[in-house]
């Protein structure tokens, strides 16, 4: 039960994955600074930023809302992160080898926080808000099929293994799959998928900062707001973990690889960060067109290539 | 310095509020966040929504229409909130002061913490009240 505890709430669960995604978050920030020639903010930015939302500002509820069910939503938004990034880093950092199925699990569970935006917008009771939330309800409905179709190309190619821990021990003995061709469209298509589960600059609708004001964010204040910010640090780490450990051989910290495993996650991270900074923000209809049309396309002819071996 | 008064400082998020303005502050306001000034390396950052907001910006003279807005919008702000009045129209009326729809400068609306006059202020001068405001 301690144990438990201890991976929940200290190690690869909430303190750990929270840290870790809040120092990405400002690499993110410092490479989108040095992208437009600017100097950037300072190391600990995230963590101030988290602090004073956390601490200093001021709950303010909305008049004509649903008060408890948007108090409540943040909350299960850092649960759902925390419970999904506690299975997904558990067999990626060895630790333990997780249960059988746990793929199925996760991608559940990494839709939570998605789902308690949009409660959590649409009990606002605000209409950017609630614009915001049918926007995140399509591209929802957009990339998950997309997601799961990865998801079965990946399972394919791992000979119908649906166990995390299986799939990086057939990487280690027989090299990651990213080496194929269909390995090298998963993973384009997998980057695709984490940035509109991030909601990142082409696919930001949601929370159009300069169109519709942040969108499912713009009535939440003070602490609510620091615990969506929390989602986003820890969403912000698991992810490019995810997509590491189902196709580029997991992270290994023994010796000399932990070098390599930090360079492959800021990689990750800095090809979300060159999208976000090279692409406008595209219209909800063109991203659901995107994901419906080409990457559904691109991921069945990776289905295709690897059931030929390639 | 207290840790809660240290991190309130080391990220403050502007939100930009035009009376009616003649742009040309607005556009000083906008010069600071492009690459030549930066205010992002004392962490701050424009936001789209007031409740997010921990400055509030206001240039141009406030008129009539402007008042009831500037006065729901520090109303709808999360406390604290530090205001900044920005320009000779936002200060102190500028040419506008003797006109017809004037509702009087900022500070006669809200409280004030920070005046940056000029016609418009350069963003050296902006950066400049920034410090002051930092260190205060």
């Amino acid at each position: 039960m301690a144990e438990q505890l201890f991976y929940f709430i200290i190690f690869p669960g909430l303190l750990f994955a929270a840290v870790v995604g809040a120092l990405l978050s400002w690499y993110d920030r410092k490479i989108t600074a040095w992208v437009q020639f600017r100097k950037g903010p300072p190391l600990f930015q995230p963590f101030y930023d988290f602090f004073k939302l956390l601490l200093v500002k001021e709950t303010i509820l909305p008049k004509y809302g649903s008060k408890g069910v948007f108090l409540a939503a943040p909350i299960f938004a850092v649960f759902g992160a925390t419970i999904s990034g506690v299975f997904i880093l558990l067999p990626i950092l060895g630790i333990e080898t997780g249960f059988k199925g746990d793929i199925i699990v996760i991608f559940y569970l990494l839709t939570i926080p998605s789902l308690t935006y949009i409660i959590g917008a649409l009990s606002s009771g605000n209409p950017l808000a609630a614009l915001g939330g049918s926007r995140e309800m399509k591209l929802i409905l957009s990339y998950e099929l997309t997601f799961i179709l990865v998801l079965a190309g990946i399972i394919q190619k791992a000979g119908m293994s649906i166990s995390l821990n299986e799939i990086i021990s057939l990487q280690v003995l027989n090299g990651a799959f990213a080496g194929s061709i269909s390995g090298v469209i998963l993973f384009h298509v997998f980057i695709f998928c984490i940035q509109a589960k991030l909601a990142l600059v082409p696919f930001d609708s949601p929370e159009a900062e300069t169109e519709i004001s942040e969108g499912i964010m713009i009535e939440y204040s003070g602490t609510p707001y620091a615990m969506i910010k929390l989602t986003k640090y820890i969403m912000f780490f698991i992810l490019p973990a995810f997509l590491i450990g189902l196709l580029w051989g997991g992270l290994n910290f023994e010796g000399i690889n932990i070098l390599w495993s930090v360079l492959k996650i800021l990689f990750v991270v800095l090809l979300l960060t060159l999208i976000r900074n090279t692409n406008p923000r595209v219209k909800i209809k063109q991203a659901v067109r995107y994901f419906v049309v080409w990457m559904n396309l691109l991921a069945i002819i990776a289905i295709v290539l690897s059931y030929f071996g390639l | 310095m207290g840790f809660k008064e240290f991190c309130f400082k080391k990220s403050l998020w502007l939100f930009h509020f035009g009376g009616a303005s003649c742009n040309n502050c607005d556009i000083e306001i906008l010069d600071c966040l492009t690459p030549r000034y930066d205010v992002e390396r004392f962490g701050m950052l424009l936001v789209g929504s007031i409740r997010h907001a921990d400055v509030l910006l206001v240039n141009g003279s406030i008129n009539q229409r402007d008042k009831s807005r500037l006065l729901e919008l520090y109303e709808q702000a999360p406390k604290p909130i530090v205001v900044v009045a920005i320009g000779a129209c936002g200060c102190t009326g500028g040419i506008f002061a003797e006109g017809n729809t004037f509702a009087g400068p900022v500070d006669k609306i809200i409280p004030v913490d920070a005046y940056i006059p000029g016609c418009p202020p350069k963003p050296e001068a902006i950066l400049a009240g920034i410090v002051k405001l930092l260190n205060k």
